[in-house]
């Protein structure tokens, strides 16, 4: 362990202070018992029961979850399939062009990205609901996909699908048997990068959200421009806290993975 | 050697009516214009250990590649036991490949890796479990069934990878460079392992390799190639004893070649190689004619080395001794003569106590019998 200077300190003192001050704010108004949003009114947890007694609230981050959860599996499949086809497929005709094409969303402005979506729907006469929510997220997230999984598959060793196959695997079973085991990690990332974006996306939702299904990013933005009621300092507290036990327990389980490995490989050394 | 003892028994490629195993007719394989293999044919017959030698990128591996299946010829055909085999994928063919990387399954343990093709042919799990064991018996590797390929040395992995291309008992097993990461030690135990294998199982192998040494040692046959050309298909004895041109003898072993020209043939080929000396004296090769130049060939082991001037033999000449090496087994004399060129001889250390005959600089006669030496085409 190196000592920090005072230098250090202070630079990581002063960032720290950027990223987190403001959702220390947050957190702490969350508590608040006053109405108003700026004046402490002493300590009191009523706007959680608020919020849990809030069933448009609910509904939304019910809605949400859905979503999320039905989005980001569909854009893992789709993004893992490109990926491995644009990578390991080798030069076929067209190549350069198709993996041009599944990075621009990435560089597309969200606003066009909705609106060309929002025009699809209503072209083929599609109502917006959780459904139409959840093709457009898997439009934009899938790419997300295709870039993680592609970067993983990029060092793979081509000659272990070979072997699969010399050894009596169809095609289909030496992706299933061999190249998905091994490029997991990079799928599970993936899978998890698309539902947090689905989570926190608003302006692709807005284009795409109809009157029966509001996502909650959509369901806080139009509350906040009434006011910002307390309420939603709760809601964003409770978000925050399932966020950094999500993160904890990931960095834990990835942690724990590393060291075990490192162990198995210093007893077989 | 080897395959000199066996010879006379095991010999298919001499009987007419033998069938081989693999045919290869007329095959070439080019990548946009580069061709990598040019209009090879070749007979690989069952239960042969075929080896694969030549330089660096001369289309070994896609050879090997395209007998898997992993690639198409660009022209020709290639049959495995009568079945024509271009459409048929490398998952259909009764055909394994030992990696040179070895390309086991990282995530499978060693035993699931041995078991991954048996379990594809859908055996139930008894028969599954006993071949395993029997495949973990036989390259030894019983106590670590259960370890993954990143817990296990170097020269077990490559036996886990033989294993597992072994397990399903293939008509033909291909090995691209099996030995290449081992020390000199357990590369030796190694291909006696693999000729005992050859022998218990009667797979025919197709081996590729770098190390020559390994080729004599393990080969029923050996092919030389050079720039996606079969330049000899032998026996190691006939490669090393006949090569049938200048590169064979190059490439196969230590060779002393002189330059100059044929000035007469007959039983014997005899050529001028140096103004007012005689014509050195050696065995002719293929396609030779009277003036033409040529290439003398002699091995350093056939030379004797001497410091009266030898009077039994015609093909003698003195030189002075530039480098002597002491190699354990052997010692090596390179000698310079007052033509040009240095001979690298090769004697034998048979008493333990060195005598101290020659030493730099000495002047020293070297011979060698008419039989010795080859005289091969430029
Ligand atoms: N997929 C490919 N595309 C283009 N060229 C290739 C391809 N595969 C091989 N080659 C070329 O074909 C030639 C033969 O390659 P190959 O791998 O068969 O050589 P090798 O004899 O196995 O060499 P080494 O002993 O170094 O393994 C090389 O010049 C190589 O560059
Ligand atoms: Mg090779």
């Amino acid at each position: 362990m190196t000592r920090l200077t005072t230098f250090n300190i202070v630079s990581l003192t002063l960032g720290f202070a950027f990223l987190y001050i403001p959702m220390l704010i947050l957190v702490i108004y969350s508590f608040n018992a006053s109405q108003l949003v700026t004046v402490w009114g002493g300590f009191s947890t009523k706007w959680y029961g608020e919020l849990l007694r809030n069933e448009a609230m609910i509904d939304a981050a019910w809605v949400t979850m859905k979503v999320a959860f039905f989005s980001s599996t569909l854009a893992t499949v789709l993004g893992t399939m490109a990926a491995y086809v644009l990578v390991r497929r080798g030069r076929f005709y067209g190549r350069t062009l198709f993996s041009g094409m599944i990075y621009a969303p990435l560089v597309m402005p969200e606003v066009i990205t909705g609106l060309s979506l929002l025009l699809l729907f209503i072209a083929i006469g599609l109502d917006r609901g959780v459904l139409t929510i959840v093709l457009a997220h898997t439009t934009f997230s899938m790419c997300y996909v295709s870039v993680v999984v592609s970067s993983r598959l990029v060092s793979f060793d081509d000659s272990l699908e070979e072997a699969a196959l010399d050894l009596g695997a169809s095609p289909f079973e030496a992706f299933r048997l061999v190249t998905l085991p091994i490029i997991a990690p990079a799928v599970i990332s993936g899978w998890l990068l698309a539902f947090t974006l689905s989570l926190d996306d608003l302006v692709i939702a807005s284009f795409t959200a109809g009157p029966s299904a509001t996502t909650l990013p959509i369901k806080i933005f139009s509350s906040v421009r009434l006011g910002v009621s307390p309420e939603i300092n709760a809601l964003s507290t409770i978000i925050i806290a399932i966020v950094t036990v999500g993160v904890l327990t990931a960095s834990i389980v990835s942690k724990r993975q590393i060291t075990r490995r490192l162990r198995e490989e210093a007893q077989a050394g | 050697m080897a395959a000199a003892g066996k010879e006379n028994v095991f010999a298919p490629w001499k009987d007419d009516a033998a069938v081989p195993l693999i045919r290869i007719d007329q095959v070439s394989k080019r990548f946009g214009d580069f061709t990598a293999i040019d209009k090879i044919s070749l007979n690989i017959y069952p239960q042969e250990f075929f080896a694969l030698l030549g330089p660096s990128g001369c289309g070994k591996t896609t050879l090997m590649r395209m007998l898997a299946g992993f690639e198409k010829p660009s022209g020709g055909v290639i049959s495995i036991d009568g079945q024509d085999m271009v459409t048929v994928p490398p998952n259909k063919r009764a055909v394994n490949m030992m990696f040179q990387s070895y390309a086991l399954f990282p995530h499978l343990s060693v035993w699931d890796n041995i078991a991954f093709g048996l379990r594809r042919d859908g055996l139930d799990k008894d028969r599954v479990a006993a071949r395993v064991e029997e495949m973990l018996k036989l390259v030894q590797l019983g106590q670590f069934a259960r370890r993954k390929p990143h817990q296990i040395s170097g020269g077990q992995r490559q036996r886990v990878a033989l294993a597992r291309s072994l397990a399903k008992a293939p008509k033909l097993l291909l090995l691209d460079e099996p030995l290449g990461a081992l020390d000199k030690k357990l590369r030796q135990e190694t291909q006696f392992e693999l000729m005992d294998i050859q022998e218990k199982t009667g797979t025919t192998f197709v081996i590729v390799t770098h190390d020559q040494e390994e080729a004599m040692t393990v080969a029923s046959r050996v092919a030389v190639m050079d720039q996606g050309k079969l330049i000899q298909v032998e026996t190691p004895q006939v490669i090393y004893e006949q090569p049938n041109s200048v590169y064979v003898a190059d490439f196969i072993g230590d060779v002393n070649l002189i330059p100059g020209s044929v000035s007469e043939l007959g039983g014997g080929a005899a050529l001028a190689w140096a103004e007012g000396k005689p014509p050195l004296l050696g065995q002719p090769g293929a396609s030779l004619a009277k003036g033409q130049n040529a290439t003398f060939a002699i091995r350093p082991e056939k030379i004797a080395i001497s410091a009266e001037e030898p009077q039994d033999r015609n093909n003698r000449v003195q030189g002075k001794i530039l480098e002597i090496g002491y190699l354990g087994n052997l010692s090596t004399y390179h000698v310079e003569l007052p033509e040009g060129p240095v001979i690298k001889c090769e004697v034998g250390n048979r008493s333990r106590v060195e005598r101290r005959d020659f030493t730099w600089e000495d002047e020293v006669w070297l011979s060698w019998s008419d039989t010795a030496g080859l005289v091969l085409a430029r």
